[in-house]
């Protein structure tokens, strides 16, 4: 059943109603191949084959009562989790020791929606612990390989469902994206990777890292995958108070590369100085060159304050994450190591139960955030956000949408960079600009570079531009080719 | 408590009331006391990993009512701001609480004075805020355990931050009892300091007569009732006061009141150390509110506590510490007013109240049970108006009306105490005391005219209290005269 797992995402509720194959057939089939294959990988925390069949037999039998699909936009369609979404029942682990026992009583939003659309879960996927880190090495319970070349990472945090999709052991996968978290993974693994306007997507039950740039994602071995992931979680959530009440429309699919003439692209200067690999460089300039030739017109640009972006960011997110990650002190989350005073216990769980680089940042935060320097450190990083954001805003009056590379590098070897936090930190350098902006933006590859690895164009619209981001995204990919599994 | 007359004291106070939300303030979970622990919690209030706020409507409602019944500048646009700190009751972490951009800023109270004059004390800002859950220490088995409800956790809350314009004990307790009446009459509290739904804590300093400058503060934290208030800011005055005599400092602490030793205790010194990394909660939007919602709100409150006090005062005529009774809670009030409708003494009807209905009221919040109905009472009255009872056989058919809840004509008719007017009757009696008290009519023509006190009375228990008073003075004047 082999070619089961080649079946996209887009297609499949349309053939199980028709009978071309089960839902069961197909959950087995990822269910098989990722038993076979995962222990090599290191995508998931955890799998839930009996969840996933129980979906799966429930779509089979609303088939055999002769019932339509109509109403089940992803019938079928196996589905991965990040592990930091919160699925009822099924453990939920952040890949932190902290949460390493915690089943939540209840769904994330996006979850909810998944199960509605008849989406078959099948299991939860690795990350940096509470999604902090570009290389999911930072899991505390093990680092997944990127399936292209095992000795490499994957890219992060949401390593674990880019290699899922990657490998073939879901058809798409959600994850999460703060400041490049679903995008760089993708362009690292050969995926398309999504992130969508902040607002768009409700964040309920996403454990939050850094709650004013958090944003629900999705990954898929297409852009019509991903964007069918999309359009089945995006909209609005009353539980959700930063999430807006605007309609999710369907993206044209039907124009393909036709749909570029005219594409005013903008070229940012600043994303295309010192620090990219020859790969990411060349593969880039390849899929802008073939833009230009049908028909789009490449526009040079400056966004000036590019380069403030990777400061900006590592106060921000730390700053929020100090005080997000406050809840888990034991007393309710985390082992607890038990101390003569309340303090102590404090201390002592939390030294215990949080990894160093979610310490780094918890005390990066807190400092940022402190009397005395929070003016100086936050305030003014929260201006320079402000001046990032209006980059976006005056280029996107000259251009339709804006092309850069979504990683300076292809994937790194795993623990090439863990010793060195800044260099680890430069592999968001082109996905935090978006993130701060919150901007959607969209990762498509562009075929494997000299080195054999995956490359990825990142393509970025203006905000609530979805539709318009996935139909040019889609063009691109009929363009450039899909570049196939490992 | 003795003041030395050389130091002033000055006092602020910040109030937590709970505001009465049918739900939570972040999430849909039912506010209701006595529940069993833990059972009114979602994962919002518990701070699920994952889980989010969205603001109750409800919240704000009650919120700019408050801040218009108090003359605050409402801000059009708030925003809410999380305080960091860590305690086992604080499901976050984290409180959602409003900082630098509060909703209300800059109103005031007018506090009514014994002498029926009043003095403005202001109020700093009054903004939104979440209520952490409860600590219960010990089981009853062990000491050592400790245990969080979290019922209480998420309720919304209104902080309303006094300027330190009090100067004195009894004024602060004034201030907390009108400030109570505000909330309670707009709805937004339902005023329980024993439950915990109205909650106080007082910044004392003292500094000497005269002086402009703030003497060093102490904070008495959870103050729960208004005896308490006073008693606590009364002997903090004195401490510090003392103190500086002696000429110690005062330290920066916070203490508690604890009323039966009758002293405060240090609970911890203020060091400076206290930083909550204020920053803007990234989970909601501002809170923005249009000139229609405001004045939609203000369309629908009632009459305020002190609008209500002066008009009894000036267009019904009742004493100033009347008026501040009655207007102490919504319910009594518009009882009170209720029954000055029906009846021709609107001072009458006030002391009635005053004395002896109010003490028979039984409030539960906003809630309050009268001993009886309104009509009630208005028929009592009527039949003082008609001369039909005297005001004390009235007092006993009060009492036994409101033990049986009968009408004061049933219990006129069935038991007789028409006043009794029948000179012959009166007459009769008098003529009886008289021959029955040999001794004390030749003392009293002898010339100890006091006893004629005795005389009356003697004939008013014969009379069963019933014998009309003027009657009888006119009656028996003339027999003893003789």
């Amino acid at each position: 059943m082999a070619a089961l797992t080649s079946v996209e995402a887009v297609t499949t509720p349309r053939r199980i109603a028709a009978g071309e194959f089960t839902a069961t057939a197909l959950c087995r089939a990822f269910l098989d191949r990722t038993a076979a294959n995962d222990p090599g990988i290191g995508a998931f925390l955890t799998v839930d084959a009996e969840g996933a069949l129980a979906a799966a037999a429930s779509i089979d039998a609303r088939v055999a009562r002769g019932e339509s699909l109509d109403a089940l936009p992803l019938a079928g369609v196996v589905v991965a989790v990040k592990d930091n979404l919160a699925t009822r029942g099924l453990r939920t682990t952040c890949a932190s020791k902290m949460l390493a026992d915690y089943i939540p009583p209840y769904d994330a939003h996006v979850v909810g929606r998944l199960r509605a659309a008849g989406a078959v879960i099948i299991g939860k996927t690795n990350l940096d612990e509470f999604a902090m880190g570009s290389s999911t090495e930072n899991s505390a319970f093990f680092s997944t390989c990127n399936p292209w070349d095992r000795t490499r990472t994957p890219g992060g945090s949401s390593g674990g469902s880019a290699a899922a999709v990657a490998a073939r052991f879901c058809q798409v996968a959600l994850g999460s994206d703060t400041g490049g978290s679903v995008r760089q993974p993708a362009a690292l693994t050969g995926v398309v990777g999504f992130k969508p306007t902040y607002g768009r997507v409700s964040r309920y039950g996403l454990v939050a890292f850094a709650s004013s740039l958090d944003v629900v994602a999705q990954f898929g071995a297409t852009v019509a995958d991903a964007a069918l992931l999309f359009e089945a979680v995006a909209g609005a959530d009353p539980r959700d108070a930063t999430c807006v009440e605007r309609p999710v429309e369907r993206p044209d699919f039907t124009r393909g590369v036709a749909g570029l003439r005219g594409l005013r692209v903008g070229i940012p200067r600043e994303y295309f100085r010192d620090g990219l690999d020859a790969d990411v460089r060349e593969g880039v300039r390849a899929a802008l060159d073939a833009l230009a030739r049908e028909g789009a017109s490449l526009v040079d640009l400056s966004m000036p304050h590019t380069a403030a972006a990777i400061a900006t960011y590592y106060v921000l997110a730390p700053a929020e994450a100090s005080s997000n990650l406050a809840r888990f002190d034991g007393v309710r989350f985390g082992r607890r190591v038990e101390a003569a005073e309340l303090l102590g216990m404090y201390g002592a769980t939390r030294e215990r139960g949080f990894g160093a680089e979610v310490k780094q940042r918890i005390l990066l935060g807190t400092f940022a955030l402190s009397a005395g320097y929070s003016d100086a450190i936050y305030g003014k990083a929260q201006r320079v956000r402000t001046l990032i954001a209006r980059d976006f805003t005056e280029a996107f009056a000259q251009v339709d949408v804006i092309a850069t590379p979504t990683s300076p590098t292809v994937a790194f070897k795993l623990g090439a960079r863990t010793t060195d936090p800044l260099a680890m930190y430069l592999a968001d350098a082109c996905t935090l600009p978006p993130s701060l902006a919150g901007v959607p933006a969209i990762s498509v590859p562009t075929g494997l570079g000299r080195s054999g690895l995956p490359v990825g164009i990142q393509l970025v619209g203006p905000v609530f531009s979805e539709v318009r981001l996935l139909a040019v995204a889609h063009g691109v990919e009929s363009l450039l080719g899909r570049v196939g599994a490992p | 408590m003795a003041m030395t007359p050389d130091y002033e004291p000055v006092i602020g106070l910040e109030v937590h009331a709970q505001l009465r939300t049918r739900s939570k303030a972040f999430c849909s979970c039912m506010v209701r006391f006595g529940d069993p622990p833990n059972t009114l919690v979602c994962p919002t209030c518990l701070g699920l990993p994952g889980a989010l706020p969205a603001l109750n409507r409800e919240v704000v409602t009650l919120a700019v009512r408050v801040g218009l019944a108090l003359g605050c500048t409402l801000r059009r646009r708030s925003r809410f701001a999380r305080k960091n700190y860590f305690y086992p009751d604080l499901p976050k972490g984290y409180q959602i609480t409003q900082f630098d951009e509060p909703l209300c800023e800059g109103g005031f109270l007018e506090v009514s004075q014994p002498d029926g004059s009043s003095r403005r004390i202001g109020i700093e800002r009054a903004h939104i805020e979440e209520d952490a859950g409860k600590n219960i220490h010990g089981d009853g088995a062990s000491h050592s355990v400790s245990r969080i409800d979290f019922n209480r956790a998420g309720i919304g809350l209104l902080e309303i931050v006094g300027r330190p314009d009090l100067r004195s004990a009894a004024e602060a307790a004034e201030y907390l009892r009108q400030l109570r009446a505000v909330l309670m009459a707009v709805g937004a509290n339902d005023g329980n300091l024993e439950s915990g739904s109205f909650r106080c804590d007082a910044n004392v300093s003292v500094r000497a007569r005269g002086d402009t400058r703030l003497g060093t503060r102490t904070e008495i934290k959870n103050i729960n009732s208004f005896r308490f208030v006073q008693r606590a800011i009364e002997w903090e005055i004195a401490a510090q006061v003392a103190t500086l005599t002696e000429g110690g400092a005062v330290a920066q602490v916070t203490k508690n009141w604890d009323d039966e030793a009758g002293r405060c205790h240090v609970l911890r010194t203020k060091d400076g150390s206290d930083d909550y990394r204020f920053f803007p909660e990234p989970d909601l939007p501002p809170l923005v509110i249009s000139e229609a919602f405001i004045a939609a709100v203000a369309s629908t409150l009632p009459t305020l506590p002190a609008a209500r006090r002066v008009s009894y005062v000036r267009e019904r005529g009742l004493t100033e510490g009347d008026a501040r009774l009655i207007t102490e809670h919504p319910s009594i009030a518009d009882w009170f007013e209720a029954l000055a409708a029906q009846t021709t003494d609107a001072k009458r009807a006030a002391n009635w109240v005053c004395n002896l209905v109010k003490p028979g009221v039984v409030t539960h919040g906003l809630n309050a049970t009268f001993p009886l109905a309104v009509p009630a009472l208005a028929g009592l009255f009527a039949r003082l108006d008609d001369g039909t009872l005297s005001s004390t056989i009235a007092k006993d058919v009060y009492a036994k009306m409101v033990a049986t809840g009968r009408s004061a004509d049933a219990i006129i008719e069935a038991e007789g105490l028409r006043v009794l007017r029948d000179e012959g009757a009166i007459e009769a009696m008098c003529r009886g005391v008289i021959e029955a008290s040999p001794r004390q009519l030749a003392a009293y023509r002898g010339g100890k005219l006091a006893l004629l006190g005795y005389f009356k009375g003697e004939v008013m228990r014969a009379s069963g209290g019933r014998a009309d008073p003027r009657t009888l003075d006119v009656i028996l004047g003339r027999l003893l005269a003789v």
